[in-house]
């Protein structure tokens, strides 16, 4: 018998089903016991941690359609769920189409952790530290879901329940993100405070778009994203709203940051306080919306 | 816990394996093909010291199931030369001096091949970018990326 002389993964099963109905059923079968997985890059670390013990990892990665990256000028977006962070940041669609989305996986890690990465295990991982969950939701990301009753989609402002937690059910396999075309004229930025300025997981993350809307009392809309300053990736609808409906200027910016970190409830952690958190939110909101209005004029 | 019977390509070999399921890429390189040039550093995808070529991309291998790899082409550090020639990010790391104990070396040139590749002249950003995955902690990084620019210059007049 071979000896491991260093620490590896726990004992488990891998299952690599041959179809995607072979998966769901797979899954919903063995609740408890197992778990879906991509690239693996968060579940092969908790489970070395010890923070994850599944009896069956099944390998959804080569499933028909998971690795396909289809963009329609009319339609928008699709991005298979196996779909790798560089494949992402290489697109020349996404490039020119969805520069936020590329920004967002390029502050991931390394280049050969985005090998493995995916945008949709980014997601389905459900950390409220998750880099490219801002940009998804900012660009109204809607998930393609099989369940053992079938395919549906579900929207990404509505997804997210905890840390860890979200509304995918038992035997759900998220299959693709889709994004339709983005506003005319929108412009986005993720700005990221982290122990390094690269690789390493966000104390703040902020994502921001904003684009011309003539439904808005200020003529412009804008979105945002928080992320590691609540349990889930966070909205702040109340500062969005308020920009829409006052003149954009670096007092109601000011303003607009404030109510974003109003929304916030961060914990301490090693990365940094709660409170350390919540004034970076502030200025990084402040900074991540005057960005963008720069360029939006 | 089940094992699995693997056909996987490694530096141009067909190498037939019986892994287990929790096995990594990593493990099965060093341990059952004693390709030790591939370092095992963290385990969890940060150090950047088992860094090596699946289907042309590197990876980290102890973030990969051995199992994963059926069918697969890698590369490994023991792989990259020629048979009668280093590759240049090989010539330029030894003559610029950066290797120092040398635990980091076999990613450190993995990645650099890799970027070389795909961008055959790279800004000094671009590189400290694409090495951003490699840790050293001995030389400071500075000789390491003069030896990719030495590399990307020595490829340019080759090529």
């Amino acid at each position: 018998m071979t000896m491991n002389t260093h620490p590896s993964l726990p004992e488990f099963e891998y299952v690599q089903p041959a179809t995607l109905a072979e998966a769901c059923e797979f899954l919903a079968s063995h609740a408890v016991e197992a778990r879906p997985f991509l690239g693996g890059t968060d579940v092969f670390v908790r489970m070395r941690d010890g923070f994850l013990t599944p009896q069956f990892l099944v390998d959804v990665k080569n499933l028909k359609g998971l690795n396909d990256l289809h963009f329609d000028p009319k339609a928008g977006l699709t991005l298979g769920a196996a779909v790798n962070m560089n494949r992402v940041i290489a697109s020349p669609e996404v490039k020119a189409y969805y520069p936020l989305l590329a920004e967002a996986c390029r502050s991931v890690a390394s280049y050969p952790l985005r090998t493995r990465a995916t945008i949709v295990g980014n997601i389905c991982n459900a950390s409220p530290a998750g880099d490219t969950i801002g940009a998804c939701l900012t660009l109204d990301g809607v998930l393609h879901i099989h369940g053992i009753n079938g395919p549906r989609q579900e929207s990404m402002a509505s997804f997210f329940l905890g840390p860890g937690k979200t509304t995918l059910k038992l035997g759900d396999v998220v299959t693709a993100i889709h994004f339709p075309i983005p506003p005319k004229g929108c412009v986005g930025m993720y700005l990221k405070l982290g122990r390094n300025q690269l690789s390493d997981l966000s104390i703040v993350g902020v994502t921001a778009l904003g684009y011309p809307d003539s439904n808005c009392k200020s003529g412009y809309r804008f979105r945002l994203a928080l992320a590691s300053v609540a349990p889930v990736p966070l909205v702040p609808t109340q500062a969005e709203t308020y920009l829409a409906n006052h003149s954009i200027t670096p007092e109601s910016v000011h303003e607009a940051a404030r109510l974003s970190t109003d929304a916030c409830s961060p914990i301490d952690d090693v990365r940094g306080s709660a409170r350390y958190r919540k004034q970076m939110a502030r200025n990084l909101s402040a900074k991540a919306l005057a960005e963008v209005w720069k360029k939006l004029n | 816990m089940a094992f699995h019977k693997i056909n996987v390509t490694i530096n141009d070999d067909l190498e037939q394996v019986v892994v287990p399921s929790n096995m990594t890429l990593m493990h099965m390189l060093r341990e059952s093909l004693a390709l030790t040039g591939t370092k095992n550093g963290c385990s969890a995808g940060e150090c950047g010291a088992c860094t090596v070529l699946l289907n042309g991309e590197p990876v980290n291998s102890c973030m990969v199931l051995a199992v994963e790899c059926d069918g697969a082409k890698i590369v490994t550090v023991e792989g990259l030369a020629g048979k009668k020639q280093l590759d240049p990010i090989q010539e330029a790391i030894v003559q610029e001096g950066g290797v120092q104990c040398g635990f980091c070396t076999p990613g450190i040139l993995i990645s650099s091949h890799a970027l070389l590749k795909r961008n055959p002249n790279p800004s000094e950003d671009e590189i400290r970018e694409a090495l951003v995955g490699n840790l050293c902690r001995c030389t400071g990084y500075v000789r390491i990326i003069e030896s990719v620019k030495v590399a990307a210059r020595m490829q340019s007049v080759t090529t």
